[in-house]
């Protein structure tokens, strides 16, 4: 590590203004703090500054998305190998589903940071680490089948349109990973929709072992055929068809404890999607019109991207509500929409994209209603002292 | 006699209510006018053609008749002699291409007529034709269309060839044989809103390219 510091440090007046190559500073500076924690300090003013940058708190992500990598690198090779009708160990599943993210988790990068650092050459900014996570997930949402160039486009307008044109990291409206999502979803829904598309290799529909379908459970309740539902306990360990690392509720929670113990991600958005899932799963089982309403309020939390959704998608701290309420409100509003949009909308199967999508858009107008009630609140309380002590 | 009569029909002056229409002062790109039809008819090139040659002549015509009579219309009842002018001239049209382009006129059902309602058109004529002589009206009638048509045209060409894989209905692509190597026509790119991404860009372009256009804030 020494070696390491001294070579940066022999490098560093090169990269820096005035040095041969202060044109790529940024780049310097981003692998100078991804190695070493920032050695900037203030200079003016009572303030001290955390060296727990943006990259750190990246870092953390990263680590608790890291169960739900690697169960879906279990599931996917085990979903892979049940549907050609094959008896496959715990590491050949593993190695199998790994060898198929890998692919995947470069091109994201590749592309995504690529785009990152073009950007921040010709703003000369900082390269901000926005994209540490969002390369991570994008890979962890979309069908295992889907061909690299569709991730590469997607990725590309993600951060283009998605993050750059409006700033960059931290002025972005939408979620940039789930906008790549939405992007393969509307462009190329041959590849998002239908049963194939969820087990690695079954759209080549090869060597297809008999009754194996493919099916993830939210189409099978789509479809109307809920008593082929595979049980409770599997969908909440994860075994079942679906996107790479949404499947196993486990996993999930895992990185859940990991951020709510950071304190990275917000508890409260995590608890108000439960919250908003649990009480439009109570009303439809109340309303219970048709097999599908029918269906346990419970089983919602463990089908599809929901808890995947609550955990990482909805607690992004750029495009979630700000304020202390806000954030109760924005995450009870998606859980009602994503359940509101599955059960009741046969044409999206899935509501947690759209749900999430569109309460990015409300977010500022979330915070703008809590902030504003404080202020009025604390007017009235203003009024009433005037009045009294008039009297 | 003035000395405004003697001027050439293509003076500089004339020859820029032409062109400036087409670039610096696009209705479409800078003045923001006329999306809603960008966003409706630009799925494939030749609608968007025709919707575009229409646009030009609606609105020069229009520009024509109005500054012609500008010195008579009350002020008070303007924008109904306008909108009589236009409606006129939109059901001429309208009528026209349904007689030599019926195919054409069925893609663009309801948008041929609501070019009345194209705010381009109101705009020239409350901002120009009325203050001004028939000729130079004609020619920024005439600009003013062809600047919304040339945006009309690009969309619809990158709209046509991502989302159908063809070009003015030549399927460029699939003779190229770019479908064999599992290249798929992108879905969203005929959804509407991906035309106003479409034009987003387009302003993102222009103003890169003329720093003069980017407010200073």
């Amino acid at each position: 590590m020494n070696s390491l510091r001294k070579t940066l440090d022999k490098l560093k007046p090169h990269f820096s203004k005035g040095g041969r190559f202060s044109k790529l500073q940024s780049v310097f500076d981003g692998m100078e703090s991804f190695m070493f924690v920032p050695d900037k300090v203030t200079f003016s003013g009572s303030h001290i500054r955390d060296y727990t940058d943006l990259k750190r708190t990246m870092t953390i992500v990263i680590i608790a998305l890291l169960p739900a990598l690697l169960f879906g690198s279990y599931n996917t090779g085990l979903q892979h190998f049940r549907s050609v009708g094959i008896e496959s160990g715990i590491f050949q599943s593993f190695g199998y589903g790994f060898l198929r993210i890998l692919p995947f988790i470069i091109v994201s990068y590749l592309v995504g940071l690529g785009i990152e650092f073009i950007a921040a050459q010709i703003r000369g900014h900082e390269i901000n680490e926005g994209y540490l996570v969002t390369g991570l997930l994008i890979p962890l949402i979309m069908p295992i089948d889907v061909p690299l160039w569709m991730l590469a486009l997607a990725v590309a307008f993600a951060v283009i349109l998605g993050k750059e044109v409006f700033g960059g990291t931290g002025m972005n409206t939408f979620n940039p990973a789930l906008l790549a999502r939405a992007f393969v979803f509307f462009s190329y829904p041959g590849w998002m929709t239908g049963d194939t598309v969820w087990t690695a290799g079954l759209t080549a529909g090869k060597n297809i072992a008999d009754g194996f379908s493919g099916a993830t459970p939210l189409s099978l309740c789509v479809t109307g055929e809920i008593s082929r539902l595979p049980s409770f306990m599997e969908m909440f360990v994860g075994t079942i068809p679906g996107s790479f690392g949404e499947t196993s509720v486990i996993a999930i929670l895992i990185g859940a404890a990991v951020l709510i113990a950071t304190g990275v991600g917000s508890w409260k958005i995590m608890a108000g999607v439960f919250g908003g899932g649990l009480a439009m799963g109570l009303l439809l089982n109340a309303i219970s019109a048709n097999e599908y309403m029918h269906l346990p309020f419970y089983y919602q939390f463990v089908m599809g991207g929901f808890a995947f959704g609550a955990v990482f998608m909805a607690t992004d701290p750029v495009t979630a509500a700000q304020t202390e309420k806000g954030k109760w409100i924005y995450g009870f509003l998606i859980g009602v929409l994503s359940i509101l949009i599955r059960v009741l909308n046969p044409a999206y199967p899935e509501g947690v994209m759209l749900a999430i999508l569109l309460m990015n858009v409300f977010a500022p107008l979330i915070d703008y209603f809590v902030i504003q009630s404080s202020i009025n609140r604390r007017l009235k309380r203003v009024k009433v002292e005037i009045k009294t002590s008039v009297k | 006699m003035d000395i405004m009569e003697k001027e050439s029909i293509f003076s500089p002056r004339n020859l820029k209510l032409l062109t400036e229409p087409l670039g610096k002062n696009n209705p479409i790109t800078v003045q923001v006018l006329g999306i809603c039809s960008a966003l409706a008819v630009t799925v494939k090139l030749k609608p968007a053609l025709v919707m575009s040659l229409s646009v030009i002549i609606v609105t020069g015509m229009s520009n024509l008749v109005i500054a012609a009579f500008r010195k008579y219309i009350p002020e008070t009842i303007r924008i109904i002699v306008q909108l009589v002018v236009i409606a006129t001239l939109v059901i001429l049209v309208d009528q026209f291409l349904k007689a030599y382009v019926f195919d054409v006129s069925k893609q663009l059902s309801v948008f041929v007529g609501l070019i009345i309602t194209n705010c381009i058109i109101m705009g020239r004529l409350e901002a120009f034709a009325m203050a001004n002589k028939p000729w130079p009206s004609f020619l920024d009638g005439i600009g003013n269309g062809a600047g919304y048509g040339l945006i009309l045209v690009v969309v619809a060409f990158f709209r046509e060839l991502l989302g159908s894989g063809t070009v003015y209905g030549y399927p460029v692509l699939e003779k190229l044989g770019l479908f064999k190597t599992g290249y798929e026509n992108n879905g969203m790119v005929i959804l509407p809103p991906m035309a106003l991404i479409f034009v987003g860009l387009i302003i993102w372009f222009q103003r890169s390219r003329d720093k003069s256009l980017v407010e200073k804030n």
